[in-house]
């Protein structure tokens, strides 16, 4: 194939990634199986990682995919995989379309000491069992969280706008939903890394992936060393600069003839540029070339050395664990992790949560909170996919580490009882998959009754709504006065699904809640007795 | 549908929404409207069949559907969605029994069929699990969505001694015909639920209804508008641990149906079916007291039928 057809071939291959990642995570009418998510999603880098570190399993080996291809290609990922990296192309060729600006880019240094500590800091977080860092940069998650908070709710209510004119019109292939209200808070920091990856990407094309994005980075490391690279062909380049004012990671240098491949993000707009057929993608030439042309016009890159100075090491030393972790990451090795992770300290229960519950309820498949907090980087597909819009973010209810990652929240909904799609479609294994019969009896937090809150009790009325929602009987209807009856926990069958605690009536305090297991635990399959009753159908008791 | 006709339909329809909210007094004109059907009848009892033949025999003992539904009117038909579960563990209406009711409206001429609940769980996966939204597609009914508040309406309830007001759902208000078809079932909260209790799943805010006594509510919401004919679904039936149920140990297999306009009479009926005095049930008693129906069975002319 001409090289001059492989960026027609990445914009179509990149859009049919944004377009899926974008509309998995609006979509509110279920629309895509789980299985097309968790496929689709099988590339997604950061989360792949974090998954293998928490299961060895082949569903979490996208990233070995992605690490190949880079080692051989370069960072084609970041071209045509990562939404993130897709939106930020989408919006800077609008703005360049708008700012009928031809030249918008030209060659910089790489910011390497940001770049790399930032990187150094998100391994060394991950080997201490914290995910805090990759969650607050993670280009995945960080677009997820921009459909989920500013997206969808723009499509929802275009949605629910039309869909009542067009019921009123006897058409009914749209309808309503409403979906709880996100905290003004939890959108802070999506709203700030928003306005930060635009205002990046409008100014400076792909500077985000190249300084802030901790996979870029890697990636990019890794790439120096792709077996096919990008070059100047001295031969026949006319040093007409065309590829330099493209280069919308400012990484080639047509002066210098140079390429800095490690901020390629593989978008070939150079290839197509180039008038003089003189920017080249082939194997083991690119290289060298490259490696050639880096050196003389990286004097400050020697320095940096350790040996040179001392006082630059902790970039070598990110380097280094970064190294380390990607092996044991390889290798599937997490003892170092779980050992590390005994150190993080619980939730701050002390801080956010309600006087009476002691611990947040982290979705069935969690394992436990700490199991959850270390592995989920807060992408909210789960919050998107939750049926009964349980699943809620959190702001500080996990304590810092547990930033925005999402929380059973049963004043918003309840745990559909046979549902099981949060734990099939999270693609770090933050939620593990369950089967239905498995979340039957997984319990991830127990019911409180306060019997003075009832409004049995407190009304002498009849009311019985807990018990009626209780899929496992945990809450039962016991005789109370006369016709009356009121509600009776039985902690054991409990699995904390929140059925009782949504659907009561009493406020502000509810009667009946969850309080969240640390560890989840496994609940007792309620006793039934089977109804044994003659029916005689000759008989008519009336 | 062309743009013209859509934009003639939509204006139209819209009108007609428009201006029949703008008026009050739904209760005498619903009133009004209940069929003096000369039905041979006050109630139906068939035991001992499938839910679809059971309910053939039962509406020719009554004459037929056509008592009730007349050609080119709309109809809604109001089963129990409320769970998703399984039709097997009997917590929602049979499926099967659902699409025969539709199936005969529109033998009668009906010009449309619409179904909907507001359920208690997920609404899609409700309507997904019951089975019930495969029926009304094959029916060539349409199931609707009942989980929002735009859908409902202010309605009042001035004969109610509790429930002054309530939200129903606009399809109510529409319809020309509502056929209630409950499933009969034992209830936490309501002791058990047939057709008075079925009706909550056509208003908006249940919970204050939970939280302001519950029996005399559903008996209050009965003063407001009867259904055209109550449809009782007792074939599968949960005698214990409703309304939702844990298995189906719960279940007994009652195979019975019990069909009356009378919703009062229907739910005597059916409690007795399950093993309850229909005194002893707060709604029905209540419902009786305040003239909705009657409970008391002796003085019905009653049909029996036994498949």
């Amino acid at each position: 194939m001409q090289a001059r057809y492989l960026k027609p071939l990445r914009v179509i291959i990149s859009l049919f990634f944004l377009v899926f990642a974008a509309m998995i995570f609006i979509d509110f009418r279920d629309s895509f199986s789980e299985n097309f998510i968790s496929s689709f999603l099988f590339l997604q880098f950061a989360p792949s990682v974090v998954k293998i570190i928490q299961v060895a399993a082949i569903s979490a080996l996208g990233f070995l995919v992605v690490l190949m291809l880079t080692v051989l290609f370069g960072r084609v990922y970041c071209s045509t995989i990562c939404p993130l990296g897709i939106f930020q192309d989408a919006v800077s060729w609008i703005s360049v379309k708008l700012r009928r600006k031809k030249w918008p880019y030209r060659y910089t240094r790489p910011h390497n000491i940001l770049r790399y500590s930032l990187l150094g800091l998100t391994v060394i977080f991950m080997v201490f069992g914290s995910i805090l860092i990759l969650n607050l940069l993670d280009p995945y998650s960080n677009f997820g969280r921009f459909m989920t908070y500013f997206a969808k709710p723009v499509v929802l209510g275009i949605n629910n706008w039309v869909a009542p004119m067009l019921m009123s019109g006897g058409i009914y292939t749209l309808y309503p939903v409403t979906l709880p209200a996100i905290r003004w808070e939890v959108m802070m920091f999506p709203l700030a890394m928003l306005i930060l990856v635009i205002w990046l990407s409008l100014k400076y094309g792909r500077l985000y992936c190249n300084t802030v994005c901790p996979v870029g980075t890697l990636l990019g490391y890794i790439s120096r060393v792709s077996l096919v690279q990008i070059y100047i062909d001295e031969q026949s380049c006319t040093k007409c600069g065309r590829c330099d004012r493209i280069c919308k990671s400012s990484c080639m240098s047509f002066r210098e003839g140079l390429v800095d491949f490690s901020r390629c993000v593989a978008c070939y707009n150079c290839l197509r540029i180039c008038p003089d057929n003189a920017v080249k993608y082939s194997a083991n030439h690119g290289r060298k070339i490259n490696l050639m042309a880096l050196n003389p016009v990286a004097p400050l890159k020697q320095s940096v050395t350790p040996q040179d100075n001392d006082t630059t090491g902790m970039i070598d030393d990110s380097k280094r664990s970064f190294i380390l972790t990607a092996l044991m990451m390889l290798f599937g090795i997490n003892r170092f992790a779980k050992g590390a992770v005994e150190d993080i300290p619980e939730p701050e229960q002390d801080t956010t949560i309600p006087e009476d519950k002691n611990y947040p309820v982290s979705p069935p498949g969690s394992i436990s909170l700490k199991h959850f907090n270390k592995a989920c980087t807060a992408c909210t597909l789960c919050v998107s996919v939750c049926p009964t819009h349980v699943l809620q973010p959190s702001l500080l209810e996990y304590g810092v580490g547990g930033f925005l990652q999402p929380r059973m929240d049963f004043h918003a909904g309840f745990c559909n009882f046979d549902c099981t799609s949060c734990g099939e479609v999270c693609p770090t294994g933050a939620i593990l998959p369950l089967s239905v019969d498995e979340k039957h009896v997984t319990q991830i937090g127990v019911v409180k009754f306060e019997r003075e809150n009832c409004v049995v009790y407190t009304d002498n009325t009849s009311c019985g709504a807990c018990s009626e929602h209780c899929p496992t009987r945990a809450c039962d209807m016991v005789p109370y006065i006369g016709e009356l009856t009121i509600p009776e926990v039985d902690e054991s069958t409990c699995i904390g699904c929140g059925a009782c605690e949504y659907i009561c009536p009493t406020r502000p305090y509810r009667a009946i809640y969850v309080d969240g297991n640390p560890g989840h635990m496994i609940a007792d399959r309620p006793e039934t007795e089977r109804v044994e009753r003659e029916v005689d159908f000759d008989d008519f008791p009336f | 549908m062309k743009r013209r006709e859509f934009l003639r339909k939509s204006v139209g329809a819209g009108f007609v929404a428009g201006t029949t909210l703008s008026f009050t007094g739904y209760n005498k004109l619903f009133g009004s409207e209940i069929p003096e059907a000369d039905t041979p009848y006050d109630l139906v009892a068939v035991r001992g069949g499938e839910p679809e033949e059971m309910f053939d025999k039962a509406i020719e003992a009554m004459g037929g559907l056509g008592n009730w539904v007349k050609p080119n009117q709309s109809v809604l038909v109001k089963p129990n969605i409320g769970w998703d579960v399984i039709p097997e563990r009997g917590a929602n209406t049979n499926p099967g029994l659902v699409k025969r009711i539709i199936e005969k409206c529109y033998e009668a001429g009906a010009r449309e069929v619409v179904v909907f609940d507001h359920t208690c769980d997920n609404w899609r996966r409700s309507y997904q699990n019951s089975g019930i939204e495969a029926a009304v597609n094959a029916a060539g009914g349409r199931i609707l969505p009942g989980n929002d508040e735009r859908f409902f309406r202010d309605i009042t309830v001035p004969r109610g001694k509790q429930l002054k007001e309530a939200k129903v759902h606009e399809l109510v208000l529409n319809a020309d015909v509502f056929i209630n078809v409950p499933v009969l079932k034992h209830h936490g909260g309501a002791q058990i639920t047939i057709a008075l209790k079925n009706l909550m799943g056509i208003i908006w805010d249940r919970r204050w209804w939970h939280r302001n006594n519950l029996q005399q509510c559903i008996a209050d919401f009965g003063t407001w508008r009867q259904p055209d004919l109550n449809i009782v679904d007792a074939y599968r039936v949960m005698m214990q641990n409703g309304p939702r149920g844990v298995s189906e140990d719960d279940i007994v297999m009652m195979k019975s149906l019990v069909i009356s306009p009378d919703m009062v009479a229907a739910d005597a009926a059916s409690a007795r079916l399950f093993g309850a005095e229909p005194h002893q049930i707060g709604h029905i008693r209540m419902a009786h007291e305040l003239g909705v129906g009657t409970m008391e069975l002796e003085n019905l002319s009653i049909q029996r039928i036994v498949v």
